[in-house]
């Protein structure tokens, strides 16, 4: 079943921005608040998202005529933590330096319910090639959200910028952007603050949504206000 | 016509689950199948990490001997935080004890625990700590990790480097300063280096106590 490119394009700007995980359905804030304390924290995590969305999507969506909609939830379960181990496996054994690197979040992202989400809003209904297309543009969204609300709380909580670049790729460093004896501003690298940071992306995000209706003179939509899980 | 029947309950159950069992089995099956694909590669790429990890912690002119042939199996020893049996390595410099190489657990991590190696010299001094295993937060608690700490000229976990039981003999120095001790600790992230610390005295402690026992030249085998 091939896909045509006004389903591409639609999938794709859905994942980016329009249905962003994190910014409109907000969802997988768990991982959000741990991991976002650096930029390259924040990339890494939702690239091994990315990559274990695409693969679970693309399995649900063969198999979903084959799943029983009373037991649909376990078996896409079942699907996605075979998914995160099968990758956690793998990039232990042949991309061991990587693994080094995204190791610790690889078992996180089970816990992401962005996972579930999108095999039961997009996987159980649609073409193998379109869930698994879904799911790396929700990781893309994620990659460029995530990337910047760590960029954002590692500068103003350490003054600098892609901090531990260095072991993504060697021979690279940081860029101090603040004074060296920059304090830090403890309350960014925390929880609370990629909260607060989070509020301040989804206000933009609706600020840009609602001049870009006011310019096409269209009723702005209905500010997003999704109750995500945790 | 073909007359459609209600399912009964049992019949649903029965299908249902028989469904869900042959899909529980067949990613099994093929978690199964990843996995022993896998070992070999990962034991590879851990007993290489293994060895570069040691020669983090002990420099290569205290020991001319074959370390990972000169070892020594200790029983569950909770001087150093081992639930299980654990190896040491013992480093000699022409026939002479050199440095232990030992691993040991801190089991309160602010995530669990941190399995670190240290290499404590003949004379009770520390040659080197490093963390092989933890969980701690990314970004806040992960600096006892030379890697991961903005201090590249001095990482956090050097601070050990050169200190014996001899130097500083009471319990108390062996603290982080916010605790009225010797060691740094960066503000916000106390729990993980105040694990760490605790961890490491008690290592050199009983390494210092049993250096006789613990050089004696029998092999883990005999």
């Amino acid at each position: 079943m091939l896909i045509t490119l006004s389903e591409i394009k639609q999938i794709s700007l859905n994942g980016v921005w329009k249905q962003n995980s994190s910014l409109v359905q907000i969802l997988g804030m768990c991982p959000l608040l741990a991991i976002t304390t650096t930029l390259v924290n924040g990339v890494m995590l939702s690239f091994a998202t990315l990559l274990v969305m695409a693969f679970s999507n693309f399995f649900v969506a063969c198999l979903r005529n084959f799943i029983p909609y009373e037991i649909r939830i376990p078996v896409f379960i079942l699907v996605a933590a075979a998914v995160v181990t099968v990758i956690d496996l793998g990039m232990n054994a042949y991309m061991h330096d990587l693994y080094l690197i995204l190791g610790i979040f690889i078992p996180l992202i089970i816990t992401n319910c962005l996972v579930l989400g999108r095999i039961e809003a997009f996987a159980a209904k649609n073409s193998p090639l379109g869930s698994a297309l879904d799911g790396a543009m929700m990781g893309v969204g994620m990659i460029w959200t995530l990337g910047l609300l760590g960029g954002i709380r590692e500068f103003i909580g350490a003054g600098t910028v892609l901090g531990g670049i260095e072991l993504v790729i060697p021979g690279t460093s940081a860029l101090q952007i603040l004074p060296a004896d920059y304090p830090g501003f403890l309350v960014a690298i925390l929880p609370p603050g990629a909260f607060i940071c989070l509020g301040c992306l989804v206000a933009w995000k609706n600020w840009v949504e609602a001049r870009a209706a006011q310019r096409a003179q269209l009723p702005p939509p209905a500010p997003v206000a999704a109750g995500g899980c945790h | 016509m073909v007359t459609i029947k209600e399912p009964t309950a049992t019949g649903m159950a029965t299908r249902t689950s028989v469904i869900l069992v042959l899909f529980v089995a067949a990613f099994t099956a093929a978690l199964a199948v990843v996995y022993t694909m896998t070992k070999p590669a990962i034991d590879a790429s851990a007993a290489e990490e293994k060895m570069r990890t040691i020669n983090e912690v002990l420099p290569n002119d205290l020991y001319d001997n074959e370390l990972l042939a000169d070892t020594l199996t200790l029983p569950a020893t909770p001087e150093l935080g081992q639930e299980d049996e654990s190896t040491i390595y013992r480093a000699r410099l022409k026939g002479e004890p050199s440095t232990l190489v030992l691993e040991a657990v801190a089991p309160d991590g602010y995530a669990g625990k941190i399995r670190m190696l240290l290499a404590i010299r003949a004379n009770g001094e520390v040659a080197g700590v490093r963390v092989t295993l933890h969980k701690e937060t990314p970004g806040l608690g992960d600096y006892i990790e030379p890697k991961k700490d903005k201090n590249k000229t001095r990482p956090w976990i050097t601070q050990f480097n050169g200190l014996s039981i001899e130097k500083m003999p009471t319990a108390n120095e062996w603290k982080v300063k916010k605790d009225g001790g010797h060691f740094d600790s960066i503000a916000g992230a106390t729990v993980t280096p105040r694990a760490v610390t605790k961890a490491v005295y008690k290592a050199v402690k009983f390494a210092t106590e049993n250096r006789e026992r613990l050089f004696a030249p029998k092999s883990a085998k005999e």
